[in-house]
């Protein structure tokens, strides 16, 4: 880490499309092991800071740096380096519809040559972790909307990149798979220390990520613990967005409590 | 205005995915189970659609010219004009036709459809780069199965001229093989050759472009599609022109 605090630092980025402004002189850092989450209304670009932090937009102004890396400028070949430290969930899972879920799983390791014996473990380890292993055959048609959220969090992780990024993985399922998502990503944060953005707008989100933590028992066993009056966790932090410009940068405490009507009115 | 600045920025974004592909070509990875499996899916899958194109482009021709040559008493060189008609214009042209509306469509479509739903972007994500993981082996494989397609269509439809000629026009089909014999030389080959090759790239280059220049949804992939087979036809139709000319000029009349 070498002095660096942030896993991901953006300083003062900004962009326009077509004369739109999407993001304005957009400034936050994401410390190692935590979970920022970005929320905001739609179209107040919220995808586009994940977009912003694979690479796969530039901005118009302003650095990006990934784990101390200022990659702002860095050509499509370097960036695919620096992807592989990087995993990323889209929205709808965004799963190659060509390829079962066992391939769309294997997909990174088969591109980086990982021989076939090893990628059968690898790929079953993963698709354990999200409970899946039974699903290994099937092609993503035959998913269900919150089975193909994690299989694409199962593909993310392959690679155990210690940046995962969130693009609402929530968006549109029932409480109760909602829910197994975020445990995932608790698990992924408290187990596994992976820094992470995870953008949403469901309040239910915020309140399991903000006040949850995983541990393991005695016995190794996970268990879901609830934040108490002897403990707050640090360990997740919160952004809102709106039309650009980041309002609040802090706690689900001082979220909470803040006093602007827009977030008032975005928590009510 | 507006339109000329479109249509300049559409070239120039052609240009430079065309000149991405060529530089990716000197550059590891190379996909080669990707180009096998692209010749398979747009070459091989193409094949019955231009064996009865062939078939009954051949026998129509033959039908309809050997009237006219009956006219002149020349009737025996109605295979020479099939082939002749076949290698030089309408194997290459008809067979490439034929891929801009069932291939590049679907080259169209289906990049298209993988751009909407993000799929696109995973890949990028997960570190592989597009244009040589998608662009580049439908490129090859169109450049490599249009011309192969194009002569299995010319063979198929001097057969069809030949079936024509015999059991409807009564010639001999020693008569017509001999005739239609003549017609082939290797600077007419060549020529055949050359077309197809360019109009297999241009099929493949369009398809992929209106597919990853998708906008809007599902209704653009819609567009895409159309916009891609409207645009290859259209420039097979006009680059055929000026290849004629080029190869009438350079092969044929030397």
């Amino acid at each position: 880490m070498s002095g660096n605090h942030y896993a991901i630092e953006f300083q003062g980025v900004s962009l326009a499309f077509d004369g739109n402004v999407i993001l304005n002189r957009v400034s936050f850092g994401v410390r190692y092991g935590e979970a920022k989450i970005v929320m905001g209304g739609s179209g107040t670009g919220k995808s586009t800071l994940l977009r912003l932090t694979l690479g796969l937009i530039k901005p118009d102004e302003g650095r990006i740096l990934i784990d101390g890396e200022d990659i702002t400028d860095y050509s499509e070949e370097k960036m695919m380096e620096v992807r592989g430290k990087v995993g990323m969930v889209f929205q709808e899972g965004a799963l190659f519809d060509s390829l079962s879920v066992y391939d769309n799983v294997a997909y990174r390791l088969r591109e980086t040559r990982v021989a076939e014996s090893e990628i059968g473990s690898i790929v079953m380890r993963m698709l354990r972790f999200v409970d899946l292993e039974d699903a290994a055959g099937k092609m993503p048609n035959e998913l269900s909307g919150g089975m193909r959220r994690r299989v694409g969090i199962a593909r993310a992780l392959v690679g155990n990149p210690k940046i995962i990024l969130y693009d609402e993985p929530t968006a549109g399922l029932d409480p109760i798979t909602a829910r197994t998502i975020c445990e995932l990503v608790l698990k992924l944060r408290d187990l596994e220390e992976v820094s992470s953005i995870f953008v949403t707008h469901r309040l239910q989100d915020i309140d399991v990520l903000s006040r949850e933590y995983v541990m393991r028992d005695d016995r190794g066993d996970i268990v879901f613990m609830h934040e108490d009056e002897t403990l707050c966790l640090l360990n997740t932090q919160f952004i809102m967005l709106r039309e650009g410009n980041v309002i609040f940068n802090g706690t689900d405490e001082e979220l909470r409590a803040s006093g602007d009507p827009y977030i008032r009115k975005f928590l009510a | 205005m507006k339109f000329i600045l479109n249509a300049i920025y559409q070239i120039q974004e052609l240009a430079l995915l065309t000149w991405r592909v060529v530089r990716g070509l000197f550059r590891p990875p190379l996909y080669g189970r990707e180009i096998l499996m692209q010749m398979d899916v747009l070459g091989v899958g193409s094949l019955t659609i231009i064996l009865l194109t062939g078939f009954f482009t051949g026998g129509v021709l033959a039908l309809n010219s050997a009237n006219t040559l009956q006219k002149f008493g020349v009737q025996s060189v109605t295979g020479e004009l099939v082939a002749t008609s076949l290698i030089r214009e309408l194997g290459p042209v008809l067979t490439c036709l034929m891929l801009a509306g069932r291939v590049g469509s679907g080259i169209a479509a289906e990049l298209g459809s993988m751009l909407v739903s993000e799929q696109i972007d995973a890949m990028r994500a997960l570190g592989t780069d597009p244009i040589k993981k998608l662009v580049t082996p439908r490129i090859i494989a169109l450049v490599t199965m249009a011309p192969t397609l194009t002569v299995i269509c010319d063979l198929v439809g001097t057969m069809g001229g030949m079936l024509v000629s015999t059991t409807m026009l009564h010639q001999p089909s020693s008569t017509y093989l001999a005739s239609a014999k003549r017609a082939v030389d290797y600077n007419e080959i060549i020529g055949g050759l050359i077309k197809p090759t360019v109009f297999g790239f241009i099929i493949a280059i369009i398809g992929c472009y209106s597919g990853l220049s998708t906008r809007g949804g599902t209704v653009g992939v819609g567009r895409s599609t159309t916009r891609s087979v409207v645009v290859s036809s259209i420039l097979i139709i006009a680059v055929d022109f000026l290849l004629s000319k080029m190869i009438i000029s350079v092969l044929l009349e030397s």
